[in-house]
């Protein structure tokens, strides 16, 4: 069964339903006995990361994520949920986050010319820079995903699985591990989405 | 890199979809979820929902079937049309969209980007803009095209956008229904000042329209058109092959 972490941020509708689609059983939730006894864990987020970041340590669940990507569990973040596995946000302030994955979250602005309209909304084409991942076994390089975003995961080298090319190489999907992330939303990624999210689940 | 972005758009009414020229005239002419379906798995990056109904029942059935919508095809769906407050925002969030496109209400009361745009993010808020040729200017025409608000377009993108709208759809009245292609003069006005992507809306009627938009303006980042998808004169597969071919990069 998949959780899907609820702590009071965003729009979960389809990302449930997405999980429908491709027959895997799906719970939303916030309770932490659910998160422990779930065989894979989605953390989704939309909005701003300070907010989101306050919400899962004020509810006891940032530390119950970094306890359950310790002991081996598949977590995947979804965009801000992806921004908020690295270490640090500079999104208005500083703001620390779960630091599972290693770097830190960056204005898209700070490094691109003012042709790059921000927010970097769109179909892009994956660059697959780790082709072994699981997450891809099903899709294949230049594969378009759905963004939404002006930030972006930016000094994780170490940890990249893909990018898309929006003036710099955005780190389209991370991993550490058994922790996951993609900047992108695979459950507006139609077909290429689903497939995404059906490797996760084999994971 | 990012790809230009084919949207279909459906005007929904009493639960049916339909389409007018020159936004007079509607007419029947299908199944809300069977065409979202149908344009999803024919390449379409995105689905625009356009509630035009009046009535409470309406509205309800309108989110009744977006749900349906939401559950079965996942790409982004951007719902508009009664779109006034905040808790508006709030009714289609939770039934499945993505985005929400704010046009009358916003004029009404400008304020309302701004809320919207701090409580779900800039990228939730598309300023849907009708606009029409004035006496040498571009004016903002509110209720489906019906009223001049005497606002100079330009001017109020600007403003929408310093207020945190993410998107702009611009719809040109001059060239809406007519089939002659799309506004490329106001459209390169409004391209000007943009700072967030732009949306091209109103007078596609071939596949030619959307290659020559997309040539003329690259700083136009989709194409929205409505009756020439529905009633098959322009197929979207056919369309992004043919802007492939052109150089124009597209999501095959």
């Amino acid at each position: 069964m998949v959780a899907i972490v609820d702590y009071g941020v965003g729009n979960l509708f389809s990302l449930k339903s997405s999980f429908g689609f491709i027959n895997e059983e799906v719970i939303v939730t916030g309770d932490p006995k659910c998160l422990c006894n779930a065989d894979r864990i989605i953390l989704p987020g939309v909005g701003a990361f300070g907010d989101a970041a306050a919400k899962l340590k004020e509810s006891g669940l940032a530390d119950l994520l970094i306890k359950l990507a310790g002991e081996g569990k598949p977590i995947l973040g979804i965009c801000l949920g992806m921004q908020l596995l690295f270490e640090k946000s500079y999104e208005y302030g500083e703001h620390d986050g779960l630091g599972l994955i290693k770097g830190s979250v960056k204005p898209i602005a700070d490094k691109v010319s003012a042709e790059y309209k921000i927010p970097h909304i769109g179909w892009n084409a994956l660059k697959i820079t780790d082709k072994k991942s699981p997450l891809f076994k099903y899709i294949n390089e230049g594969d378009c995903v759905y963004f939404v975003h002006s930030y972006y995961g930016a000094d994780c080298d170490d940890s990249l699985l893909a990018t898309a090319e929006y003036g710099i190489d955005v780190a389209a999907a991370v991993s550490n591990g058994n922790v996951y992330g993609t900047q992108f939303h695979p459950e507006k990624s139609g077909e290429v989405g689903m497939k995404i999210l059906k490797a996760f689940c084999e994971i | 890199m990012i790809t230009k972005r084919i949207i279909p758009c459906l005007d929904v009414k009493d639960g049916r979809v339909v389409k007018g020229v020159n936004f007079l005239g509607l007419a029947d002419v299908s199944s809300p979820i069977k065409l979202a379906k149908f344009y999803s798995d024919n390449g379409a990056d995105e689905l625009v929902f356009y509630d035009i109904t009046a009535s409470a029942e309406g509205r309800a059935l309108f989110t009744d079937i977006l749900c349906e919508v939401a559950s079965t095809i996942f790409i982004p769906l951007t719902v508009g049309g009664g779109i006034n407050t905040v808790d508006d925002f709030d009714r289609v969030l939770k039934c499945g969209a993505d985005k929400v496109s704010v046009n009358s209400g916003a004029i009404k009361n400008p304020d309302l980007i701004n809320a919207a745009a701090q409580k779900y993010g800039d990228q939730c808020v598309v300023l849907s803009v009708d606009a029409k040729r004035v006496d040498g200017a571009y004016h903002v025409f509110a209720k489906g095209g019906r009223e001049d608000t005497g606002l100079d377009a330009i001017e109020w993108i600007k403003r929408g956008q310093q207020m945190g709208a993410g998107e702009i759809v611009l719809n040109s009245i001059d060239t809406d229904g007519v089939k002659n292609g799309f506004d490329l003069e106001m459209l390169g006005a409004v391209c000007e000042i943009a700072t967030v992507p732009v949306i091209a809306s109103g007078g596609a009627g071939s596949i030619e329209h959307f290659t020559e938009l997309f040539n003329a303006l690259p700083k136009v980042d989709a194409g929205l058109a409505a009756s020439i998808f529905h009633f098959g004169e322009v197929s979207i597969k056919e369309l992004k092959q043919t802007l492939n071919k052109e150089k124009i990069n597209v999501r095959l």
